[in-house]
């Protein structure tokens, strides 16, 4: 079998602007955030981000890094809205699609069965055509029914962050929820998966069941072992949501200085020093509650 | 035990009362009061309803208010959010949602605040409000009944409403109740929104002066009351912590 192990820089020096990337997920949960970090270091830009979106979305819209946006939502789950998003959003600066989130996953299936589109009954009736006017309806031949056509979300890049991976990039999702990841990366030309662990293909079993191997190294072009790489967000059953940190992140996003001196200290340095960082941030919250 | 009865307590029952003719299908409610009032009509009148943990699992025995089923509860199904699409595609699901405006078609709209371009206020998008509605019944639920809310208009058609679904040919289409911390409303023959009953001490004309459109209260009636039986539920079984209260702030002694 291939080993595709790679750096973090080396997949995200792949990346090119302009390009279409997809961001596994949902909401504030398993975002491949390391790579999204690493990204935010690049000077790639003018990038159109399909994404069931969370702080992936707002740190890269807020880096300038996004022309266009395909999304169901932006959330942070125990915090409702974003910030860094809401404020671009109400700026009127970014290239949207906004789908009802059902529409959004049907476009997945789409791409990732090779058609331009499939038809749905989401979003009939609702202004999500209006506000997407090169959405189209299509007759069914059979009745006298009419769909949604949505278009194949296809992408250049899937990213994905996962619990384990063997060295081949089979990847094992050991949470109670896999969101769509399969999906993605089946609609994308290429897909990075960080992985919390790499492991011996003979020991993928050994923490779950054969149905948590829900994506073939056929599919995946590159894996990066990045412990904590989803932090803060959840990467269940390996760890919850950083809730502490994921509201200093909301605190310092509604303030331009409060911003910039969260970007100095998280956001500045490597993988490493983004970690060390966390660590110095939970040392003086706790020092602070004595 | 009735002559304490709180608002947020009338409001689990009128929840609870959403599921009575449901059988087996998913109970998707988003808030604290319908979600107590999903776990109400389960432990009372509808045993069959199936109900989720909002994670990833459906749960035979619901758990303690706020936790998943990872925290206790039986699980007897898987329903992560792919297979949820389905479920809803199929039609085996209802919904209680919230919704930050409503209009006199049960058109709602949770998206934006403004033009759709700019936005005055981004909120959280369409989510699957325009799926759910063309899918399977939806109710909604609203804490705070406010003509703020209930407006002539809303800016982005995010959940269908009855003009715009008969006007699409919607065949799923199904607006159940609306129900607010005044009263419960429902839908004419002609799709536009009226008064079903007025909570008990709520003065009717309150209802009216609160809605962003024409709905008449005068002669509506009263909300019906929780049984003793349901009230020892709610207190003592399914929201022990009271906090129900937290989503009708103030718990208002009526009767």
């Amino acid at each position: 079998m291939p080993d595709k192990r790679m750096e973090l820089s080396d997949a995200v020096a792949s990346i090119e602007s302009g390009m279409t990337i997809g961001i596994g997920g949902w909401g504030s949960r398993r975002k491949p955030m390391a790579i999204v970090r690493e990204l935010l270091r690049s000077d790639v830009k003018d990038l159109t981000v399909v994404s069931l979106g969370g702080p992936d979305v707002g740190l890269l819209v807020a880096a300038g890094k996004v022309r266009k946006l395909i999304y169901g939502f932006v959330t942070l789950d125990s915090i409702p809205l974003d910030p860094l998003f809401t404020a671009a959003r109400e700026r009127g600066e970014l290239e949207l699609q906004e789908y009802d989130e059902g529409m959004f996953v049907t476009g997945l299936r789409a791409a990732a069965n090779r058609l331009s589109f499939l038809p749905t009954l989401a979003g009939i009736g609702s202004d999500v055509l209006a506000a997407n006017p090169h959405l189209k309806t299509i007759k069914s031949p059979y009745s006298d029914d009419e769909y949604v056509a949505v278009p194949a979300i296809t992408m250049d890049v899937a990213l994905i962050h996962a619990n384990r991976s063997d060295t081949a990039g089979n990847i094992q999702f050991l949470g109670p929820d896999p969101y769509f990841d399969d999906l993605y990366a089946m609609a994308a030309t290429r897909t990075f998966v960080s992985t919390e662990k790499i492991v011996p293909t003979e020991n993928l079993l050994d923490e779950g069941s054969f149905h948590t191997l829900m994506l073939s190294r056929m599919y995946v072009t590159g894996v990066i072992e990045t412990p904590k790489g989803a932090h803060f967000t959840t990467c269940e059953p390996d760890y919850g949501r950083d809730e502490l940190f994921q509201k200093h992140y909301v605190a310092s996003a509604k303030d331009p200085a409060a911003w910039d001196a969260f970007t100095a200290e998280f956001l500045s340095g490597d993988e490493d020093a983004f970690h060390a960082a966390v660590e110095r941030f939970h040392a003086e919250q706790e020092k602070s509650l004595v | 035990m009735s002559n304490d009865v709180t608002i947020a307590e009338i409001c689990v029952a009128a929840c609870s009362d959403i599921y009575r003719d449901s059988g087996e299908l998913l109970a998707h409610a988003v808030g604290i009061i319908p979600t107590i009032g999903a776990r109400l009509a389960k432990l009372t009148h509808s045993p069959d309803i199936i109900l989720s943990d909002g994670e990833a699992f459906m749960m035979s025995e619901p758990p303690e208010l706020g936790k998943s089923a990872a925290h206790g509860g039986t699980i007897e199904g898987w329903a992560p959010f792919s297979r949820i699409f389905d479920i809803v595609a199929t039609g085996r699901r209802q919904s209680i949602m919230g919704a930050s405006q409503i209009d006199q078609y049960g058109n709602q709209n949770i998206s934006l605040i403004g033009d759709w371009k700019k936005p005055k206020r981004q909120l959280i998008g369409v989510r699957g409000a325009p799926g759910n509605t063309a899918n399977h019944r939806v109710d909604y639920w609203i804490a705070r009944h406010s003509s703020r809310l209930f407006v002539e208009s809303v800016d982005m058609v995010s959940g269908v409403g009855n003009d715009r679904a008969k006007a699409a040919g919607l065949k799923h289409h199904h607006l159940g109740v609306i129900i607010t911390n005044l009263a419960v409303l429902d839908y004419d023959e002609n799709g536009r929104v009226k008064v079903l009953s007025v909570h008990p001490g709520v003065d009717p004309q309150e209802v009216t002066d609160n809605t962003g459109f024409p709905l008449d209260a005068s002669n509506a009636p009263e909300t019906r009351l929780p049984t003793d039986a349901e009230l020892l539920l709610i207190r003592e079984v399914i929201d022990p912590r009271a906090v129900r209260n937290r989503e009708v702030p103030v718990p208002q002694p009526v009767g």
